[in-house]
């Protein structure tokens, strides 16, 4: 059993950790709102991401973790509706300040979608399109290669990368997209419920890379597979929707936020162990 | 009806009166003259269709029969000639023709395909500019051709630009009467590509530009060349607008952009020997007809062809 | 860490680039209003618009001339009317053929050979008015002296009519079938689920819930036939004549700014005007249509997707 970690309550029906053990943090959120339109989508968020762990945002539907996850790496910016209040830093900075440029971000938090999205050009095009745009011309093979080596894909696709990336099975396409992401080489990877349109076996073996990835990486997902985040990741986010008085508008909270096998085995607030044990969700 | 309310009112305000009205008509016939009445309904129809098919058969025909007898090379290389019929043939016209399409495409593929990236990459869709834009290229689209020529003769011939009646001058000319038409057809062919694509770029740190250039333009060409070859095949088969802008009907040497001799073009030459009553001229008048519609066939097939082959199944 | 490596000038700059190729559509129009405008108000500093929008003696080149619009309007109105009066039940006809009876295989070859009449140039359909349909289909099938009797005339009203009616009725085929494909399937199949037969479902239940979108069709054909300018300078004549009769020679609107504004015409000349009022007239016609049109295709979209 791991040692209690100390709580900082800053509001008494939530709990947020601040976890002394973490050897360096990526991101720190401080009160995160995101807004569309001006209806509040997600309230109130902080907690601390930690270097090269697995952190997995879990929670029922509409409960806003893709939407927190989007902040990350600026997606957002691309809803002219959304609106992100709060502070949220980047190894020290702020991640929304003035000068910051998002293409810049986005070369340094990368992203894998739900539905795996490979580009209609050749495998390597595929995962040569990062470093292209970056502006690398030579020595694109060894990177390609080193790409598909860590996304687990290189012996299946070493003797087609130039047919078309469509060929591929769904799983396939999807470690086609995590190789183009880890092509760049980027601090982060957010990865957005990128199992939950794969078949069982090629979801075990993306859990499997997920594992190995978080050696160089550091890595936040979005899952509804409760069984996926507890193997996976180190720490756990539970979210869920919260209503308001009359029941018209929803946004989502964090509940709880700790070492996973804590939030799966002996979580401290009652709705979250009603969540991991199946009573809700 | 308050369980019909909301979004789906329309619709289902027809589910409901679509299903009253069947019920009252079944109720109301009888099964035998229900059949009878069906297969001459379904007749009527069909004969329909066959009078419109037969139109444009009998269009084709005409012009096969009565022009083909002229066809040769003698058509494409002679200029024409009111004192030797016999002899005459389309050579500037073909050659105007060309230039002009040349001028047509130049002006219409970076201007066109521009507006589109425009229109659906760059553009806030809630500004009331960019919805001016929109609307005003719909009607653009339906403008009669002749407008466009008294534009041109207004503008372009004289007025601000002045160019004088010259071919590059109807080309400009033709080149804004097809631009809606390929904004139109690029703007569907660059909203095809799916957003998915665009989110994958941006996410590997691309910027805007970069993601139009390596990912959506290169997913749309097959569309949007389908579009600039319609257009291009439009601008080739109209005559009105270059009647007012000095497409000259009778020229006989070669003509030049900026020549300021005249030119001539295709239609307009064919117009010409239309009107004269002597019986080779309308010969030729058909024959014209005939390179014509090879021609626009072979073209509008091509980019039927083209769309078809390349188009992307997301 | 975060901040941009370089000031990304060019991205700018192509923003703009094709913010201007948009621009130009607008330009395009203000263009085509202002030359419009300015002879037609020099024409109406000297033709009192009285005489213009009510008179029916078109006749520029009489000494004194006569400027009344409504001769070459009623000649444009009589080709357009009767080429209606064909184009639009072979139209309408032929789409809910295509979208109701037609097998999948049929309409695949169909609406290719039907597009292909949109793309015969208009000279060659004006042509063909008038060396085939007129004394091939008109003259024989006429009955003998009805309003003034079809023969021994070289050009007529019908004969455009007819042309038009060929190009156009692709136009209504095409957007009425694409209109009544758009109504839902969950329709077809509570109709025919009620035991109505094919005919009923056609006519009582798709054709009315794709009515805007059929309506708009035929606007844009009209449209269309108002703004098309060879087959009625070729088929319909040329002396101006303030009637509906079909059988007679008249004048269109565009093919009086056609046989008018060709060649070396003198700037400031009334004639020359005059082609510049009639435009206008033109386009006031076939914008407000268009627009009709285009509101129209907007409220079925609405409602179907």
């Amino acid at each position: 059993m791991t040692e209690q970690t100390p709580k900082i309550s800053v509001r008494p029906e939530f709990r947020q950790a601040a976890v002394p053990q973490m050897k360096e943090k990526v991101f720190e959120l401080k009160g995160i709102d995101v807004l569309y339109s001006g209806v509040a989508a997600v309230r109130d968020i902080s907690m601390e991401i930690g270097r090269k762990d697995v952190t997995a945002l879990i929670g029922p539907s509409g409960c806003g973790k893709s939407t927190l996850l989007r902040c990350l790496n600026r997606m957002n910016d691309l809803i002219p509706a959304a609106e992100v209040q709060g502070e949220l830093l980047y190894h020290g900075e702020d991640l929304y300040g003035p000068n910051v440029d998002p293409v810049q971000v986005r070369k340094l938090i990368g992203m894998v979608f739900q539905k795996p999205n490979p580009f209609p050009k050749s495998i390597y095009d595929n995962v040569a399109f990062g470093p292209r745009v970056l502006g690398r011309k030579d020595g694109l093979d060894e990177v390609v290669e080193k790409a598909l080596r860590g996304a687990a894909l290189w012996d299946e696709v070493k003797d087609r990368l130039r047919d078309n990336a469509f060929s591929l099975s769904g799983g396939q396409q999807q470690r086609l997209c995590i190789a183009r992401c880890i092509a760049v080489e980027p601090d982060v990877i957010l990865m957005d419920e990128p199992c939950s349109a794969l078949d069982p076996i090629s979801t075990g073996k993306i859990e499997d890379l997920m594992i190995e990835l978080k050696e160089r990486f550091s890595i936040v997902i979005v899952t509804h597979n409760m069984q996926q985040a507890a193997r996976v990741s180190d720490r756990t986010a539970f979210l869920m929707v919260e209503l308001d008085a009359e029941e018209h508008n929803r946004w989502g909270r964090l509940v709880e936020y700790d070492a996973t096998e804590k939030i799966f085995t002996n979580p401290a607030d009652k709705r979250t162990e009603d969540y991991v044990s199946g009573k809700v969700g | 009806m308050t369980a019909f309310g909301g979004a789906e009112a329309p619709r289902n305000r027809l589910a409901v009166a679509g299903a009253r009205a069947t019920t009252a008509a079944m109720l109301r016939d009888q099964p035998r003259g229900d059949v009878v009445r069906n297969a001459i309904f379904a007749g009527l129809l069909l004969l329909a269709v066959l009078i419109a098919l037969a139109g444009l058969l009998a269009l084709l025909l005409q012009a096969f029969t009565k022009g083909s007898s002229v066809l040769g090379p003698d058509l494409v290389n002679n200029p024409p000639s009111t004192a030797f019929p016999d002899k005459a043939g389309y050579r500037p016209a073909i050659i105007g023709s060309l230039q002009l399409i040349a001028g047509v495409i130049l002006f219409v593929v970076p201007v066109g395909v521009g507006a589109a990236l425009y229109l659906e990459e760059y553009a806030d869709k809630s500004r009331w500019w960019n919805t001016l834009i929109e609307v005003n290229i719909q009607n653009l689209a339906a403008v009669p051709s002749i407008i466009y020529g008294i534009l041109g003769l207004a503008f372009i011939v004289r007025g601000p630009l002045d160019l004088g009646f010259i071919l590059a001058a109807g080309s400009l000319t033709l080149a804004l009467l097809v631009l809606p038409m390929v904004i139109i057809a690029a703007r569907e062919a660059i909203r095809a590509v799916p957003d998915s694509i665009r989110q994958g770029s941006l996410a590997l740190g691309a910027t805007q530009w970069q993601t139009i250039r390596r990912q959506v333009l290169p997913a749309a060409i097959p569309g949007i060349a389908t579009g600039v070859i319609l257009a291009v095949s439009r601008a080739l088969g109209e005559t009105a607008p270059l009647l007012l802008v000095g497409a000259t009907v009778f020229v006989t040497f070669d003509p030049t952009p900026f020549g300021t001799d005249g030119y001539s073009a295709m239609p307009v030459q064919i117009f010409n020997y239309a009107v004269r009553p002597q019986e080779e001229f309308q010969t030729l008048a058909f024959a014209g007809i005939i390179v014509m519609l090879v021609v626009l066939l072979a073209m509008n097939s091509f980019a039927i062809w083209l769309r078809n082959r390349y188009e992307q199944r997301w | 860490m975060l901040q941009a490596q370089n000031k990304r000038y060019g991205e700018r700059a192509i923003k703009w680039l094709l913010a201007l190729c948009a621009l130009l559509s607008v330009l395009t129009t203000t263009a085509i209003i202002v030359s419009l405008i300015g002879p037609t108000v020099g024409f109406f500093e000297i033709v009192p618009a009285g005489e213009f929008f009510f008179g029916v003696d078109w006749t520029p080149q009489f000494e004194p001339p006569s400027f009344g619009v409504l001769g070459i309007v009623a000649g444009t109105l009589n080709v357009v009317l009767w080429s209606m009066l064909f184009a639009i039940p072979l139209g309408l006809a032929t789409a809910v053929y295509l979208s109701e009876y037609a097998s999948p295989r049929v309409r695949k070859t169909l609406k290719p050979i039907l597009e292909v009449l949109v793309g015969v140039p208009t000279v060659a359909i004006g042509f063909f008015a008038v060396t085939f349909i007129l004394p091939e289909i008109i003259v024989p099938l006429w009955p003998g002296e009805l309003l003034g009797g079809a023969a021994g005339k070289p050009f007529m009203a019908l004969a455009a009519s007819l042309g038009i009616a060929l190009m156009v009725v692709p136009i209504i085929a095409s957007l009425s079938d694409d209109a009544m494909r758009a109504v839902p399937r969950g329709l077809h199949e509570g109709a025919y689920a009620l035991g109505a037969t094919k005919a009923k479902v056609a006519t009582r239940v798709i054709f009315p819930a794709a009515l805007s979108g059929i309506v708009a069709s035929v606007v844009l054909a009209i449209s269309r036939a108002v703004g098309e300018t060879m087959i009625v300078l070729i088929a319909a004549g040329s002396t101006p004549n303030a009637t509906f009769n079909p059988v007679e020679s008249i004048q269109a609107m565009t093919a009086y700014i056609a046989t008018t504004a060709t060649g070396d015409i003198a700037s400031g000349s009334l004639d020359y005007k005059s082609v510049f009022a009639v435009g206008a007239v033109l386009f006031a016609m076939t914008l407000i249509m268009n627009v009709i049109s285009i509101r129209l295709v907007r409220r079925y979209r609405e409602v179907y997707e």
